[in-house]
């Protein structure tokens, strides 16, 4: 009796569950068991951003002393240490740097990924996997291995503080992931499209530079923010290969150049991470969906 | 004819010899390899196969070594510094896989639900990763300020459940904790947004079938969900743990191996070795000492993986 009249009050939840995700009734359960989690979350994920933001713009007086002012808020915004960092230091420098090498690198990367991708996915040739397999494992080196034997290789070949080092490093970590990305999108056009071209007198290299390049454009402008990201924010590299101050990159810059002595300044400190925050953060935001593309595509191949 | 003719003269005789060159083959396969292949051996394979040399010699910055067999690992075995580091990296990289794959599981199942606003969610979820490690890294040494943490406001000024400021990076303990959660906040998005992904290629066929089978919530994650997902768990995994293992910047930019080289990792005690210490030689060692564990991971996840496609193409078929 009890048994059978159970499931009856609530015929509610199993049309809810009926559309297959997993579906938590409605109302209050639905807020405990989703809302309230995915907002903490949200909150402890962006609240460190939120944090260099607030101490950027903070008067000293402000920033250090929590007793009488919520450190939560600012009353008095200020730009001084902004100011300061833009014309104070070479902060510019910095960011011009990293601008280039990452441009630079990332040019290099795309037309070195190309050309393999296209080689690999399209001309095949015997051991044309081994060739594929070989690249997606030189992704699995890790930097932290090779930064010891690349900084004497750098030094015999005279690159040693030099933008040139970082530009021709960078790549060992950028094209195993682009062309391993690229062939994944070369697959997914049909090849019939370049057969035809070539019917129609086209060589190679041609249909790779009027047929397929243009189809696999999403494809490209995924690999090249993606790898433009990775090169903005590559670390031990542009740290054991550049000694000058005025030729380091804004990661290596901020944390060895803003920090004097024991005094930290944490208002500039901050100024500086989150000025170098910007520029990637402002790429990410035009191309989100690039991004998790390349994210969940390099994942899934 | 003669128009067809003249609209389409043969092509053969205008192609130059370099044209026809580079429509060659084997000549092209070589041609578009070269780039790629030349920078990866040059600056790839030249230095990892450098780096096991280095390991066996003795040189420093400015002096050429020689051979001298193992020593540099028999150094490092009675060392205490590298034995810390080895048990840290092993610590940092087991406590925070596990911390980033629960927390990111949970995450990924939570954005899998009908939500308003998802693409706007699941880009804020991301910035964490986008953002620049070492930059990110700065406003955790801020935030676990022994003054002015906002931590300890927090727990001290605003609930007042304790009564002094927490010292988060004072003592070796509390920094290794302090950095292993610096890391799963690091990491969680990365895992969240890839199970993201594999959960949505989840039909929700599978989930009718198991209730019209009885299954209950727990029962549909554990049956359906987790075997579905273990494919791409496994690459996550691999990747994770190996960036994991090796990771460098959020040490040395929070805690640079202190106090006293209690909070190094492998890869920052090669660095301080080799680096600004010039030992490249022992910094090498270290640095080689990493690759039987990543090799080992790697397998690892590798062969989980192998063996949970087999799984599944026995169950579906």
């Amino acid at each position: 009796m009890t048994d059978q009249a159970a499931p009856a009050p609530r015929p509610h939840l199993v049309d809810k569950e009926r559309t297959g995700v997993i579906d938590w009734s409605s109302g209050p359960r639905r807020f405990v068991m989703l809302y309230l989690p995915l907002s903490i979350f949200v909150i402890v994920l962006l609240f460190p951003f939120y944090w260099m933001a607030i101490t950027a713009i903070k008067p000293n007086g402000e920033l250090l002393d929590y007793k009488n002012n919520n450190p939560f808020w600012v009353k008095s915004p200020t730009l001084d240490n902004i100011n300061k960092l833009l014309f104070q230091t070479d902060y510019p420098q910095w960011l011009l740097t990293t601008m280039t090498v990452a441009t630079v690198a990332t040019a290099l990367s795309l037309f070195a990924s190309v050309l393999a991708a296209y080689a690999i996915q399209r001309l095949k040739f015997k051991g044309s996997n081994y060739v594929g397999l070989a690249i997606y494992l030189a992704y699995l080196v890790p930097p932290s291995i090779l930064f010891i034997p690349l900084a004497t290789l750098i030094f015999q070949f005279g690159l040693y503080d030099s933008q040139l080092a970082l530009i021709l490093t960078y790549p060992t970590f950028l094209i195993p992931f682009c062309t391993w990305l690229l062939i994944g999108y070369f697959k997914s056009i049909p090849y019939e499209l370049e057969e035809c071209a070539m019917i129609d007198g086209a060589t190679r290299l041609q249909t790779l530079w009027k047929i397929t390049l243009p189809l696999a454009l999403p494809g490209l402008i995924s690999a090249g923010i993606f790898a433009f990201t990775l090169s903005w924010n590559e670390f031990i590299y542009a740290l054991a290969f550049i000694q000058s101050a005025e030729k380091k990159t804004v990661p290596v810059a901020v944390l060895t150049q803003l920090v004097e002595g024991d005094v930290y300044h944490w208002g500039s400190l901050m100024a500086g991470a989150l000025l170098g925050s910007i520029p990637v953060a402002i790429l990410y935001s035009f191309f989100v969906d690039y991004y998790v593309a390349s994210m969940t595509g390099a994942v899934k191949e | 004819m003669t128009i067809a003719a003249e609209a389409r003269p043969t092509p053969q005789p205008t192609q130059s010899w370099l044209v026809r060159l580079f429509d060659y083959k084997p000549f092209l396969i070589f041609i578009c390899l070269l780039p790629a292949l030349g920078l990866l051996l040059v600056f790839l394979s030249y230095p990892l196969g450098l780096g096991v040399w280095l390991a066996f010699t003795d040189t420093r910055i400015g002096r050429s070594g020689v051979f001298i067999g193992f020593e540099n690992f028999e150094s490092l075995w009675h060392d205490p510094v590298f034995m810390t580091s080895v048990w840290n990296t092993l610590l940092y990289t087991g406590v925070a896989t596990v911390g980033k794959f629960g927390l990111g599981l949970w995450l990924a199942l939570l954005l899998n639900n009908n939500l308003p606003f998802k693409s706007l969610l699941r880009a804020l979820i991301l910035v964490p990763w986008i953002v620049p490690t070492v930059l990110s890294a700065i406003a955790f040494w801020w935030i676990y300020d022994p003054q002015f943490s906002i931590i300890s406001y927090v727990l001290v000024d605003v609930l007042g459940w304790r009564d002094t400021y927490i010292d988060f990076l004072g003592s070796p303990w509390p920094a290794r904790w302090s950095l292993i959660a610096a890391n799963v906040w690091r990491g969680i998005p990365f895992v969240a947004i890839s199970l993201l992904a594999g959960l949505q290629t989840i039909s929700p066929a599978l989930y009718e079938a198991a209730m019209l089978d009885g299954a209950n919530a727990w029962q549909r994650f554990r049956h359906v969900t987790l075997p579905m997902l273990m494919p791409i768990l496994a690459i996550v995994l691999t990747f994770s743990v190996l960036f994991t293992f090796t990771d460098f910047q959020l040490v040395y930019a929070i805690t640079r191996g202190g106090p006293i080289n209690s909070t190094h990792l492998m890869a920052t005690l090669a660095f301080q070795r080799g680096i600004p210490g010039g030992q490249l030689g022992e910094g090498a060692a270290i640095a080689v000492a990493m690759i039987p564990f990543l090799v080992m991971a790697t397998l690892f996840s590798y062969f989980a993986l192998a063996r949970r496609k087999w799984q599944q193409g026995e169950d579906n078929d």
